[in-house]
């Protein structure tokens, strides 16, 4: 499964996602850079977090024009697997490709923690190895992390099953003391109605290696290419 | 040459974290008269145009494509050619 990891001017997870593919996953994957609008060969986009465009205007506002995204946008609606994380999460919404926008932190505050996660849905390619209530402990690290959707999307996406991952105690109760950021309802992940795009706050390429604290990234990841018929040696 | 501005603010609703903190600063410096305080964006820009119904038509468009997000702001324009 062919990995592509889109570098915006700004990006800084880059690398790590890189890491995580090329290293523990065991795949191919290429750097794209932003430039680029071939992204022909690819199984997989990630985008990844950072400050594209130094998070000006608004975060993603302008990185959603780099030429790139009309590649990307072409091979989203062919079926093609999308992932965005943090920033990346944030591009996708400013391009229209998920519901929703981001607003500040409630507390004003750049958050960079272990936070818990639970997973909504494990009818996506991105939880099809995870059970539904599954908590995941992975790490956030932003200041634009406050979902904000008008409450008819909300409603018809939590009717297409688009809710993936909500904020929750280590049991997985949601509940608004669990909420790191504002978020509405508490979430953390949403998909697009057919699934093979996501959009997540918290960073799985961060959780894959239990010297980091958790591994509980890989679910995300692994999920995704079991989904698509790749072994991946444990 | 023209001259516009563009004023962005949070649509109605949608919580402001920055305006709320800025509003509790200003009651504790004992302005108790302000009841509420909605932190929005203002931009100018030079326009090269007389037309001033193209520009302004031209503006909402940059508005709505990139100076805003609709789901979360409104927007309104002036120009002055």
């Amino acid at each position: 499964m062919k990995f592509g990891v889109v570098v915006f001017p700004g990006s800084n997870c880059d690398h790590d996602c890189y890491y995580v593919i090329d290293k523990l996953l065991g795949q191919p994957v290429d750097y794209v850079w932003h430039g680029s609008t071939d992204v022909a060969g690819y199984d997989c986009l990630v985008l990844p977090g950072g400050f594209a465009y130094g998070d000006y205007l608004r975060t993603g506002a302008v990185a959603r024009f780099s030429p790139v995204m009309k590649a990307v946008e072409k091979f989203a609606a062919a079926g093609g697997f999308v992932i965005g994380i943090c920033n990346g999460f944030q591009i996708l919404l400013e391009a229209g490709l998920l519901p929703g926008a981001m607003m500040r932190n409630t507390g004003l505050k750049f958050i960079c923690r272990f936070v818990n996660v639970r997973v909504e849905t494990a009818s996506t390619p991105w939880t099809s190895g995870a059970k539904v209530g599954q908590v995941l402990k992975i790490p956030i690290a932003h200041n634009e992390g406050n979902y904000q959707v008008p409450h008819r999307v909300l409603v018809e996406a939590k009717g297409q099953g688009q809710v993936v991952l909500r904020y929750c105690s280590p049991e997985g109760s949601v509940l608004p003391e669990f909420n790191p950021n504002g978020a509405t309802e508490n979430i953390a992940g949403v998909c697009n109605p057919e699934g093979n795009v996501l959009g997540l706050m918290p960073h799985p390429e961060r959780a894959s290696e239990a010297e980091l604290g958790s591994t509980d990234g890989l679910v995300i990841w692994r999920s995704l290419l079991d989904r698509c018929g790749v072994e991946v040696a444990s | 040459m023209a001259r516009a501005r563009v004023y962005v603010t949070l649509k109605e609703g949608i919580l402001d974290p920055q305006g709320k903190t800025v509003l509790r600063a200003l009651k504790s410096l004992g302005y108790d008269e302000v009841e509420n305080l909605r932190i929005g964006k203002y931009m100018e820009l030079a326009l090269d145009g007389e037309d001033g119904e193209k520009l302004e038509a031209r503006l909402l468009e940059m508005c709505e494509k990139l100076l805003a997000n609709p789901i979360i702001e409104n927007y309104r324009v002036e120009v002055e050619t």
